[in-house]
């Protein structure tokens, strides 16, 4: 109950804190859960382990290895918000991720590469999103084509995978700032840069509250907003984060691969799910969707711990969505219901 | 009233010969409309008239295929909502156009939030939202979410949009088909205040009272075009439902003796219901449908009415009381239950619950019958048949029957789902606001079907906010209050003025 009371900050009596934040704030409550999911991981597998989770060093590296993620899911949090789907953000980032590579590797600078493979991502973005606003395409569908497509370009480049040498590539993932044991990359830099940006993009600007508008009132072009741009722009704001995890995922292995991130879109949507981002669109939160890909993270890491089959981490997080997408309807269902009666 | 219709100011919008089609519609023809500042001008015409089309006209939604709209003497082109608000023209829509997921003052500012620095200054966002709706008389926490607050306040915080954008011409499309009348009140003196303020106001209802109580000059449409221009004080009732419709209207008349008829209780009823309930949702409550009586369910909105007949049909749960079907206990536990016995459901949201929009109405009508034949085609010639008699008893226009049903205007939409359930032969049909939203013409129309369906031997449950069609359909009446049911009438003995201090006054502790 304290956090609970410590969020609502008002100066009104005790007795209507748990009210006035329900009023105010109830579309935080599946955010909250993931936190508090996340602790209870943590104590759970430091428990289970015996003192050996909990330190610096596979803290740092849950951010390491995970910023590709983090970074797609702020992207697909934009389009959710909007009650969209994007199911091509994997395949872009296959295909940028192996585009770049074989862009470095027939020597052309980053300072080109990177610019083309960022437009490239957004190229992919701009046609699913148009598809969805002006031709009334739905999401699933638009973005399973943008899938489709991006998966058989990276596929064009090349078949098999092609090594980085730039040395301004590799330096994103070796360099680490060290603090004590905890060390950050450029990697988990950007990604965490990526999700700052685009939680203040979602709160600060009306670019952003009008994905939530959209998300919550399909007819939010009535009240005057601009609806065709901002759908449009979701849809291109995932393609560009597709391509910057493209960047991030052949620093990380060090080259590209044309099978990159088969299902990672599933692994993205996942997590922003489990960080309180309500599919049907209009409630959720992107930084609760890094909370989301942590939880992802975790789990993955105390499986490996365990020496248990990796495959576990996929029953487990399939469970977990169910449990939220459970606790999401209920609240849905509680507002509408408010609102009806 | 310190403006009136007589000002002397010159139009602030005029629409000149407006004329826009749909495919295989001339939905408006040659239309002209002016409005004034300091005037509440009232947009009238049956259902189809084209109210809706020269109003989305107005604000951008649609585009003129001829015709110009000027806007304090400047031609003005709408390419969309936010040409025509930056123009100055707001509208609220009967379906409010808010976003539930946001807090109040979010609504109230969005799209025009302050901004300090690149961002946006929420504590700025919520000072203003608190002052344009304490602009409106009401005080609330802007911080809340909009979906904790009733309609009425819903509709306020639309309203307090316009404000924001300060308007200049503001649009009210059937602002008050979901308020109860002490919310209508607050509404009129907000309306009151802006006229008073200067601003010009197009209200559009289907609330005869209300637009001769709050209306100073009325514009009428017949379909698609202009029948004329009138002063309030000018144009008497009658007279405007004359031009509204273009016929008399005796038909109300011959309707009301519905209500006179003796039914015949001495059989077991159709439907009896004794303690139907559900915790927190509805008081146990008791009701009798007879072999061809219409039973009315009167009471404000939120009374319970709905979810009463939502508990009978199975759409809801009871979690007590029993249900009995021509003296066999029946269990309603779904509406297949309730559909195999015999009970047709119209809801009170055609939209949401009733029509498929996508289909024509020829399918709509089918469906009923389909969902009880289960996976098995119904016929061909079945269908047609169905179909043609039914369009024809219940007059739906046009009569096409490939028509997509989401194109037919609410009436006839209500009309073709009458038809739907009729094709199942029910015993009992629950007609929950059959009439809300359409025209006069129309509801005299469905009204007088109703009353027919009944004489051949239909028994009928009515719901419906207007407390005359209650009276005037019904051999009895079910009053509502607060979730429960406070009391059964026989119509014969009580006039409008007795039910109404009815439901205000009858079954308090106090009265009692």
């Amino acid at each position: 109950m304290t956090s609970v009371e410590t969020a609502a900050r008002t100066t009104r009596e005790q007795t209507g804190y748990f009210q006035t934040f329900m009023s105010r704030r109830a579309s935080i409550l599946p955010t909250l859960a993931a936190v508090a999911i996340l602790i209870l991981l943590f104590v759970g597998a430091e428990i289970l382990l015996r003192g050996d989770f909990i330190t610096p060093r596979n803290i740092s590296s849950l951010l390491l290895d995970n910023a590709y993620l983090l970074i797609l899911a702020v992207g697909l949090t934009f389009v959710i918000v909007t009650g969209g789907i994007d199911l091509s953000v994997g395949s872009v980032m296959a295909f940028t991720g192996i585009w770049l590579a074989q862009l470095l590797a027939a020597g052309v600078s980053l300072a080109i590469a990177l610019p083309a493979v960022l437009l490239a991502g957004a190229l992919v973005g701009l046609l699913i999103g148009v598809l969805v606003q002006f031709f009334d395409v739905q999401p699933f569908i638009a973005s399973l084509a943008g899938l489709f497509l991006a998966r058989g370009l990276a596929f064009v480049v090349s078949l098999s995978s092609i090594k980085v040498e730039t040395a301004e590539v590799l330096w994103l993932q070796s360099t680490r700032i060290q603090l004590g044991d905890w060390y950050i990359t450029p990697t988990g830099i950007l990604a965490l840069l990526v999700a700052f940006a685009g939680a203040w993009v979602m709160q600060f600007t009306r670019f952003g509250r009008t994905t939530y508008a959209i998300g919550g009132n399909k007819q939010a072009a009535l009240m005057g907003l601009k609806v065709a741009r901002t759908t449009v722009a979701v849809y291109v704001i995932s393609g560009i984060c597709g391509g910057l995890a493209g960047l991030v995922l052949t620093a990380y292995s060090g080259a590209g691969y044309p099978r990159n991130g088969v299902g990672t879109e599933l692994d993205a949507i996942a997590a922003v799910v489990i960080g309180g981002t309500v599919l049907a669109g209009g409630r959720g939160y992107v930084l609760g969707s890094m909370v989301g890909v942590f939880v992802y993270g975790t789990i993955k890491t105390i499986i490996s711990f365990m020496g248990a089959e990796q495959s576990w981490t996929q029953i487990i997080i399939g469970a977990l969505l169910l449990v939220f997408i459970v606790v999401q309807r209920a609240i849905v269902a509680r507002s509408d219901r408010r609102s009806r009666s | 009233m310190t403006l009136t219709a007589d000002t002397a100011y010159p139009p602030i919008v005029e629409m000149r010969g407006i004329t826009i089609s749909f495919p295989g519609v001339l939905a408006l023809d040659n239309v002209d409309f002016f409005l004034r500042r300091g005037e509440v001008h009232s947009l009238m015409g049956e259902n189809g008239a084209g109210k809706s089309t020269l109003i989305k006209a107005l604000t951008g939604v649609y585009a003129v295929d001829s015709g110009s709209i000027d806007l304090i003497g400047t031609s003005q082109v709408f390419r969309g909502t936010s040409d025509a608000e930056a123009a100055g023209i707001s509208t609220v829509y009967q379906e409010i156009n808010l976003c539930t997921n946001l807090s109040v003052g979010e609504n109230v500012m969005l799209g025009h939030e302050p901004r300090k620095g690149g961002r946006i200054d929420w504590k700025a966002v919520h000072r203003l939202a608190a002052e344009h709706l304490e602009g409106l008389g009401i005080s609330i926490d802007t911080r809340s979410l909009l979906s904790n607050h009733s309609i009425a306040i819903q509709q306020l915080v639309a309203i307090s949009r316009a404000m924001v954008l300060d308007a200049k011409v503001l649009v009210l499309d059937e602002p008050t088909s979901s308020l109860d009348r002490g919310e209508v009140e607050q509404l009129f003196t907000v309306i009151r205040d802006l006229r008073a303020r200067g601003a010009a106001i197009i209200f559009v209802s289907h609330f005869l009272d209300q637009v001769y109580e709050i209306a100073d000059r009325i514009t009428v449409l017949r379909n698609g075009k202009l029948v004329g221009e009138y002063l309030v004080k000018d144009l008497p009732r009658d007279q405007l439902v004359t031009k509204m419709i273009g016929r008399q209207l005796d038909d109300l008349e011959a309707i009301s003796s519905t209500a006179e008829r003796a039914i015949d209780r001495t059989d077991a009823p159709i439907l009896k219901a004794t303690g139907v309930g559900r915790r927190g949702v509805l008081e146990p409550a008791d009701l009798d449908v007879f072999d061809g009586e219409i039973v009315g369910i009167a009471g404000l909105l939120g009374s319970g009415r709905t979810e009463l007949v939502r508990l009978l049909y199975g759409a809801d749960r009871a979690d007590s009381g029993n249900i009995e079907m021509v003296g066999t206990p029946a269990k309603m536990t779904s509406p297949r239950h309730a559909i195999d016995r015999g009970i047709a459901f119209s809801s009170e949201d055609r939209r949401e619950e009733g029509i498929v929009a996508d289909l024509s109405v020829a399918e709509n009508i089918v469906l009923g019958i389909q969902a009880r034949k289960g996976l098995r085609k119904v016929r061909q010639e079945k269908q047609d048949s169905v179909v043609s008699e039914y369009m024809a008893a219940l007059d739906i226009r046009p009569a096409d029957p490939d028509m997509v049903a989401g194109n037919l205007s609410g009436g006839n939409q209500q009309k073709v789902l009458i038809a739907r359930w009729l094709a199942t032969a029910p015993e009992l049909l629950i007609l929950d606001e059959p009439t809300r939203g359409i025209d006069v013409g129309t509801k005299a129309d469905l009204q007088k079907k109703v009353a027919e369906l009944s004489e051949q031997g239909l028994s009928v449950i009515f719901i419906s906010s207007e407390l005359e069609e209650v009276l005037r359909l019904a051999q009895r009446i079910v009053v509502m209050r607060d979730r429960k049911s406070i009391g059964e009438l026989d119509s014969r003995r009580f006039d409008l003025d007795g039910l109404i201090d009815f439901i205000a006054n009858e079954g308090d502790g106090s009265a009692a």
